[in-house]
């Protein structure tokens, strides 16, 4: 039987990194992640896991030792939030590239300028291009099983990639919820042994990690690392499935809420998604109007073809970014999104938003003003604001006029 | 653990460092590491790390590595964080059952990424104890890019950063003296060095580090001869005279008690080191003798205080 609890965010990574019983993990504190390293090393101290932590003096240090004890061959963990990631920025690709499967509990902050702890997604859609797989969750329960996924993604031989996983500051890290665990003995049968084909302190085979790579080499490392994402697409849904056979809980690229018949969408990713599903729900219920949400689970390998598909027929979307990239165009999820209906040669209105930077509120009558916008767009097709924040008191601070 | 120094037996070991590597003439970098690993012993096994620098990019230029041993290169100025990893990976596995092989674990990192850059992540990883040794090839400024001037370069120093010109003299300021910040560490063992003596000094003191238990440190100056200017055959030269004018003395901390190695008998005067150097030409014109003087201040200032150290 599958085990009942009350678990926040962070205590569902902690409690799934327990049941996987990684061997190294090197950390270091940053709000709101810092509950992970302490659930941990509380673990440790009471003998429940044999992990070895790291008590390393930065983020920088964090993700290089991680580097030196995944190529080791040890089983590697870490979590970090925001200014953190931003400080293992060089270590990412150096992970990436060196095709270490280590796996990055995040927790969602905004980057610093102004300094703020709560959550957007700035951190890690900024390291979106550093060749990691980037899975995100709505609830603590998504972050749990996202988290029970991981390793089974990272080191599948096809794959070899380091994986982020990923869930909202605060409001999933530290809000309490009903959450069904894996009993232990399942957890770690699913999640298996790690047995690396390649590592330094394998005696009958010495290796080097790390070359010098000139120009005549470097264009194949890349390439190498784009395949692995290709092949991280069938490996992801297949580890999904194994999944929902032990849980009966079902994980995609993304989840489809009300999309059926759906004629208005909105695209989003994170904890948001919960408001937004209370918003669709009302709208049909109170209007009957055929609206519906497109809920990202995983953004790298970003699913394309899968997206347009759901997507193509629709009278009008609107994208929803909580990070932004000062294109001056649009966010990460809208640039995609509209890249993937260009592939699809979709032609449906489009409208991309922000909203919730720095932990602001986004509510159910937002959500509900964002579908009325999206009837009119489609009615219209005018589109009268194509970068509009959500929430925001027009003007600077002060109130006067940009 | 101390045996007689046997040059030849020490000499005759299989490289660890394979020749064929990029590494210039006369450089003093390529003989720091390939005379560290011959003091492991030649049975043991060892993982190397390395910092980004001329050694990382001459040593492991894909697909070529020199190395018989493991070895993991990650950034410039994590060496001693990306080793610290390895080195717990090693002992969880070893805890785990899943490993039975005996390791040892040496890093190699230039001034730049020791004294500099990586001076945060090797900080740490000594604090934190580790079973490693970090070895510093200290040349005395960023010698990959190109001779720009580091916080271990020497006073008037003529980098490619700090100039001698119409109004400069060089580098403006003292070099760091980070032996003494890594003794402040309180880790076990702690020693500086060169290449003097059949590299017997050398030798010692790197098979001490790497036997005695836990964070280890080890300066090693290994001159530059293309960012100090001398000739190539002139590198045992410099390193001797860098000893007997005591600019770079030879001393150890063996858990916290300082030993002088050696003391000169005939304390050479500075401008004995420095005139082989082109880096130095500037301080032997006219009406530049005060500089010389100033820099034989420090040399005998740090070097008396060294001695109290040691007494």
């Amino acid at each position: 039987m599958a085990i009942r609890e009350r678990l926040s965010g962070n205590e569902a990574v902690a409690y799934a990194i327990k049941q996987i019983n990684p061997d190294v993990m090197p950390a270091f504190p940053i709000t709101p992640s810092t509950e992970i390293p302490q659930y941990v090393a509380n673990y440790i101290a009471n003998g429940e896991i044999d992990t070895e932590f790291i008590h390393v003096e930065s983020e920088h240090s964090a993700m290089s030792a991680a580097i030196g004890a995944c190529a080791a061959g040890a089983r590697t963990v870490t979590a970090t939030s925001s200014c953190g990631m931003a400080l293992m920025w060089e270590e990412l690709y150096v992970a990436a590239s060196d095709r270490l499967p280590v796996v990055l509990a995040l927790v969602n902050r905004a980057l610093t300028g102004p300094i703020n702890i709560n959550a957007d997604h700035s951190d890690s859609m900024g390291a979106r291009d550093a060749g990691w797989i980037q899975i995100y969750a709505e609830s603590n329960q998504e972050v749990y099983d996202n988290f029970l996924q991981a390793y089974p993604i990272a080191e599948h031989k096809d794959v070899h990639l380091p994986v982020m996983i990923c869930q909202d500051g605060f409001i999933t890290s530290h809000g309490v919820e009903n959450i069904m665990l894996v009993e232990d003995d399942k957890a770690k049968a699913f999640v298996g042994e790690y047995c690396p084909e390649h590592y330094l302190l394998n005696a009958k085979e010495p290796m080097a990690v790390g070359p010098y790579a000139v120009s005549n080499y470097y264009m194949e490392t890349k390439r190498a690392q784009r395949q692995a994402m290709l092949n991280a697409k069938r490996v992801i849904l297949d580890v999904a499935k194994k999944y929902e056979e032990m849980t009966g809980r079902k994980y995609g690229f993304f989840e489809e809420y009300r999309m059926e018949d759906a004629e208005y969408a909105v695209v989003i990713i994170g904890s948001a998604a919960g408001t937004c599903k209370a918003a669709v729900d009302h709208i049909r219920e109170t209007t009957g109007k055929k609206v519906g949400l497109v809920k990202i689970r995983v953004f790298r390998p970003f699913p394309e073809e899968e997206l347009a598909k759901v997507l193509k027929n629709l009278k009008a979307a609107a994208v929803l970014d909580r990070s932004e990239m000062f294109s001056a165009t649009s966010g990460p999820l809208g640039a995609e999104v509209r890249a993937a209906l260009y592939s699809a040669k979709a032609e449906i209105e489009l409208v991309n938003y922000f909203y919730g930077l720095g932990g602001r509120d986004i509510t159910v009558g937002d959500f509900e003003k964002i579908f009325d916008n999206l009837e009119e767009i489609a009615q219209t097709h005018e589109i009268r604001d194509m970068y509009a924040y959500i929430g925001l008191r027009e003007g600077d601070c002060h109130g006067n006029s940009l | 653990m101390e045996t007689a120094y046997n040059f030849k037996e020490v000499m005759s070991r299989p490289e660890r460092l394979a020749p064929g590597h990029r590494m210039c003439a006369g450089c003093g970098g390529a003989v720091t590491v390939r005379n560290v690993l011959r003091a492991l012993n030649p049975e043991d096994k060892a993982v190397v790390g390395n910092a980004t620098g001329c050694l990382e990019v001459s040593t492991f230029m894909y697909p070529y590595t020199a190395y018989q041993d493991s070895y993991i290169h990650n950034a410039f100025e994590n060496a001693g964080a990306t080793l610290s990893g390895v080195e717990t990976a090693y002992r969880v596995l070893k805890k785990k059952g899943k490993l039975t092989d005996d390791y040892k674990f040496i890093t190699f990192g230039g001034d730049g990424g020791t004294y500099d850059i990586g001076f945060q992540s090797l900080s740490g990883a000594m604090e934190r104890g580790h079973d490693m040794v970090y070895v510093c090839y200290d040349n005395g400024a960023y010698m990959n890019t190109g001779t720009q001037r580091s916080s271990a370069t020497p006073q008037f120093a003529d980098t490619t950063t700090t100039p001698a010109g119409k109004v400069s003299d060089g580098k403006v300021q003292i070099r760091k003296d980070l032996a003494a910040i890594m003794a402040e560490h309180h880790i076990p063992y702690v020693a500086q060095t060169t290449f003097t003596n059949n590299f017997k000094d050398l030798h010692t003191k790197a098979k001490k580090a790497i036997y005695t238990p836990g964070a280890a440190f080890l300066n090693v100056m290994s001159p530059c001869p293309r960012g100090w200017g001398y000739d190539p055959s002139d590198l045992m030269t410099i390193c001797r005279l860098a000893v007997d004018t005591c600019y770079w003395p030879l001393f150890e901390i063996i858990d916290g008690k300082w030993v002088l190695s050696y003391e000169p008998k005939n304390k050479l005067p500075i401008e004995e080191f420095l005139r082989m150097q082109k880096r130095f030409k500037h301080l032997f014109k006219p009406g530049k003798e005060n500089l010389i003087a100033q820099f034989q201040a420090e040399v005998d200032r740090r070097w008396d205080e060294l001695k109290k150290k040691c007494e």
